[in-house]
This record gives C-alpha cells, sequence and structure tokens, in this order.
C-alpha cells in the first residue's frame, strides 16, 4: 500500500489539473442567477418616445440579448437567434450595447459631442440596416448608448444573453455566443421549465 | 576666458527637478483614490490586468463609474461592494474570507501542519532505526570481505 501512495497522490493531481485545463477562464459565474433582475429605463431603438422598463416584462418569461453591430461574435450568433425567436414564444430584447460609442472605428470623442438624439437616430440607422439584411429576431429593440444598463447586468463582453422569469428573477446567463448546442441543451429546456 | 566663465555659469546653476505627473483628472484627489482601488480589482475583459492598468473599454467605464461613485460620496467599502454584486467575487484579485474560499486561505496552514507532521514521524523513525544494535559477526564479515579486496 506504501509503495502507491506517491502514485496515487500524482494521479489524484492530474485529475484537479486535467479538470482545470478543460475549465474556461471566460465563464465568470454571474451572481446574477437567482436574483432579481436590476430595473432601468430607456428608450426604443428608434422610438424616442417610447419607453421600455424591465418591470413592463412582469408576468413573461423573456430573454436579454445585449448586442451591436461592431461586434463580429454578434453577427454571427444572429442566424441562432432567428432560430431561437421561431422555436420559443418567449420574447427576445435586444440592448443594444454602445453602438456608437463601443465601435472601435469610430472616435468616441466625436461622439460624445453629439447630442443624445442625434446618437440614437444614428444607432437606429445602423441597426436597422443590420436588420433588415439579417432578419429581426428581437421583439422589441432598447438602447443602451452609454454602456450603463450593460454595467448594470454584470455585461464583460457582448453578445450576452440573459433569461429572465416571471417574477423578473435571473434564471440564466449565456456569456458570449449561443450556439446550437446551448440553444438546444440548456436555453430551450430552461425556456421550457420556465413555462414560456 | 570665455570658457571659464561658461563653465563658472554651468556650476553656478540650480538643478530643477520635474515635480511627479499629477494624475490626469479633474480631482487628484479621487484620481489617487481611484487608482488605489482599483489596482485591486481585475478587470473582466484581460483577466491579468488590474482595472488601473487596462486598456479594455470596459475597464475604462467602469474607472469612469468608480470616480463617479466616489464624487458621490461613497467609501471604498460601497465602491466594491457596487462591483462585486455585478461581477462577483471573481473581480477581487483578494478573495473573501468565507466558506467557500475556506481550503484557499487555510490551504497554506494546513498543508505547513500536514509537512511538519511527516517531517516529525519521518525523524521519529529514523531514530529508532539507530538504536538497532549492529550485529557484531555481521560487522566482522564486512571488514572481512573489505579486507579482501584490497
Amino acid at each position: 500500500m506504501k509503495r502507491w501512495l506517491p502514485l496515487v497522490v500524482f494521479l489524484v493531481l492530474v485529475g484537479f489539473f486535467a479538470k482545470g485545463l478543460f475549465l474556461n477562464p471566460r465563464e465568470v459565474p454571474s451572481p446574477f442567477i437567482g436574483k432579481a433582475a436590476p430595473a432601468f429605463t430607456t428608450t426604443e431603438v428608434c422610438q424616442p418616445s417610447k419607453l421600455f422598463s424591465a418591470a413592463d416584462m412582469k408576468g413573461k418569461v423573456w430573454l436579454l440579448n445585449v448586442w451591436s453591430t461592431w461586434c463580429p461574435s454578434c453577427e454571427s450568433e444572429h442566424e441562432i437567434l432567428l432560430e431561437l425567436s421561431q422555436k420559443t414564444s418567449a420574447p427576445i430584447v435586444g440592448l443594444v450595447y454602445k453602438e456608437l460609442r463601443g465601435d472601435s472605428n469610430i472616435d468616441k470623442r466625436k461622439v460624445k459631442e453629439l447630442a443624445s438624439n442625434e446618437e440614437s437616430a444614428l444607432v437606429c440607422q445602423r441597426v436597422t440596416d443590420r436588420l433588415q439584411q439579417l432578419g429581426n429576431p428581437y421583439a422589441l429593440s432598447i438602447l443602451d448608448n452609454e454602456g450603463k444598463i450593460g454595467i448594470d447586468y454584470g455585461v464583460y463582453g457582448v453578445p450576452e444573453t440573459f433569461i429572465i422569469d416571471k417574477e423578473g428573477v435571473i434564471r440564466y446567463k449565456q456569456p458570449g455566443v449561443i450556439t446550437d448546442k446551448s440553444m438546444q441543451e440548456v436555453i430551450l429546456p430552461k425556456l421550457k421549465e420556465l413555462g414560456a | 576666458m570665455k570658457s571659464l566663465l561658461f563653465s563658472l555659469l554651468l556650476a553656478l546653476t540650480t538643478p530643477v527637478f520635474a515635480g511627479e505627473a499629477l494624475p490626469v483628472g479633474e480631482d487628484p484627489a479621487i484620481e489617487q483614490r481611484m487608482i488605489k482601488l482599483s489596482e485591486e480589482l481585475r478587470c473582466l475583459v484581460c483577466q491579468n490586468e488590474s482595472l488601473a492598468g487596462s486598456h479594455a473599454e470596459l475597464a475604462e467605464d467602469l474607472r469612469e463609474e468608480i470616480r463617479v461613485q466616489m464624487k458621490a460620496g461613497k467609501d471604498d467599502k460601497e465602491v466594491i461592494n457596487y462591483l462585486t454584486t455585478r461581477y462577483g467575487d471573481f473581480v477581487l484579485y483578494r478573495p473573501p474570507f468565507k466558506p467557500l474560499t475556506l481550503l484557499l486561505w487555510l490551504g497554506p496552514a494546513l498543508f505547513l501542519v500536514l509537512g511538519a507532521g511527516i517531517w516529525y514521524f519521518t525523524l521519529n523513525k529514523r531514530s529508532k532505526l539507530k538504536e538497532t544494535p549492529v550485529d557484531e559477526k555481521q560487522l566482522a564479515a564486512a571488514a572481512h570481505l573489505l579486507e579482501d579486496n584490497k
């Protein structure tokens, strides 16, 4: 028995390292799961007079997808979102995150000089173009020009998707792109479980 | 003569040192507090960089947010609270002491005790080994063998 002890210790260590090797360090566990979705009020894209707040969705299971047109992963996620919108009755709300201020091709200082309605008008145009080109999976598109809502939701990279239940509690967060696998195995079952 | 005068002039000049660069931002006190605090925080985009040193867009936004909160009179603890409710303990380079991190904090002490235990028992065993007397006959046989080889 004693002779085998070093080997056993070694194998246990190998086990730990192997596990660590396949963990994804980018996947930061969200502290929001099981907590109430942060309240916010903003306006709809292209409709500055229409207000939207998270509380409006009470009683519905819904998805909040944080995206922007400058984000390449969001573009690759678009198709799966379209598919998802067909497969579920839960509305997908698209939060357009820092559409101008986050775009590295645009001088941020110049954006900050714009009046907020001018900025929103430009965002409207860019988002409309994109959605016309690729299709629109969103029940609703809302604005987060400054990225403040993103910060409140702990967003650290677009795209990110939240599933929020009827009571307004965040039940799941997908950091990064929704894949076919995660849609089939996690998101759709979760939506079903929540009664969407 | 001219060169002598020149060197005299050189000798008479008093050195002037540049002052330490002031932190950018409107309020240096807040800026300093912000930098000190954000050095303890992890940037979520470039995870090996602190929030103070990162050029990531999100880090910039968060630094701005910290500034705003400090200006609003929140203390360091409240600001950290604000960030951990959004991003979890993951943003802290110094994880808090709680049941989940018990092994992390006490692990080194645990291993020290374990090592000391092993050390003690091994030494104990060795000193016991020495006490067993060597057989006189065997010793003579060994000496004899060595003699032979000469």
